[in-house]
């Protein structure tokens, strides 16, 4: 297989995850989203480093992987707090900044 | 070579369903259990690639890890809130709309360039050369990376610790 393959498979994943990240009302359906994104991003990664035969890349697959599990740790902490406070999980109903 | 070609289009077929189905599905718990099968499925992508050691660590921290905390914020928000916790999209045209444009943009970016259409030969034992890229070269953002783990899981605490 090419790159482009890859390549084109990591890019309509990213584009399902951002539409998820778009259309979902529920914070942690949108946290999912952003996972997803994430995973598009690694794959990405992963096949440069592989076509152009350099672990750098992997190294910072590796980095990234670490940075979204404490990304997911803390969002799913603030939703939790979020709930607590508000009640709802519904970004919708999280206006509080709304002039 | 048939074989690979045969494996990277299941592997497609089964992230790009487990991930539409992770946008798509109407209940919270389901699209966390697809999205547990379409981080296997890119752990699988990973070891096409070569990168047994990923592959691992993707399995580990994602499928294992991710999918357990975001269970439990379900359950935790759903017995909090004394109903089940349903999944409602809106402005799903305008999305899609976006979400394609952005990838007809992307595809004809990378249509545009030659790449590489066949792998390169890989220097021998590839989990070993990253190990020693993590504790050479790259030792200082390695340590930082500890402790921004430190920070972020130590803040998740506070942030969800039960009121006193």
């Amino acid at each position: 297989m090419g790159l482009q393959a890859y390549l084109t498979l990591a890019a309509v994943i990213f584009c399902i995850g951002l539409f998820g990240v778009m259309t979902r009302r529920n914070t942690i359906g949108i946290l999912l989203g952003i996972e997803l994104m994430l995973n598009a991003v690694n794959i990405n990664l992963v096949a440069f480093a592989r076509y152009n035969a350099d672990v750098t890349g992997m190294v910072f697959t590796v980095f990234t992987i670490c940075i979204t599990v404490a990304e997911a740790a803390l969002g799913l902490a603030i939703v939790i707090l979020l709930f607590r406070v508000r009640r709802t999980v519904m970004a919708d109903h999280l206006d509080l900044l709304k002039g | 070579m048939t074989g690979e070609i045969l494996a990277f289009w299941g592997l497609g077929l089964v992230l790009v369903g487990s991930a539409l189905a992770v946008v798509l599905s109407k209940n919270l718990f389901h699209a966390v259990l697809w999205l547990a099968l379409a981080l296997t499925g890119t752990a699988g992508v990973f070891l096409q690639l070569d990168a047994e050691f990923l592959a691992a660590v993707q399995l580990l921290l994602y499928a294992g890890g991710i999918v357990t905390i975001v269970v439990f914020a379900i359950v935790v928000t759903e017995r909090l809130v004394g109903e089940r916790i349903s999944q409602t999209s809106r402005r799903i045209g305008g999305g899609a709309v976006v979400a394609a444009a952005l990838l007809a943009t992307i595809v004809s970016a990378i249509n545009r360039r030659p790449l590489p259409v066949a792998p390169p030969a890989l220097p021998a034992d590839l989990t070993r050369n990253l190990g020693d890229a993590v504790l050479t070269r790259f030792v200082l953002p390695f340590e930082l990376l500890a402790l921004l783990m430190l920070a972020a899981l130590m803040g998740a605490i506070y942030f969800a610790r039960p009121d006193d």
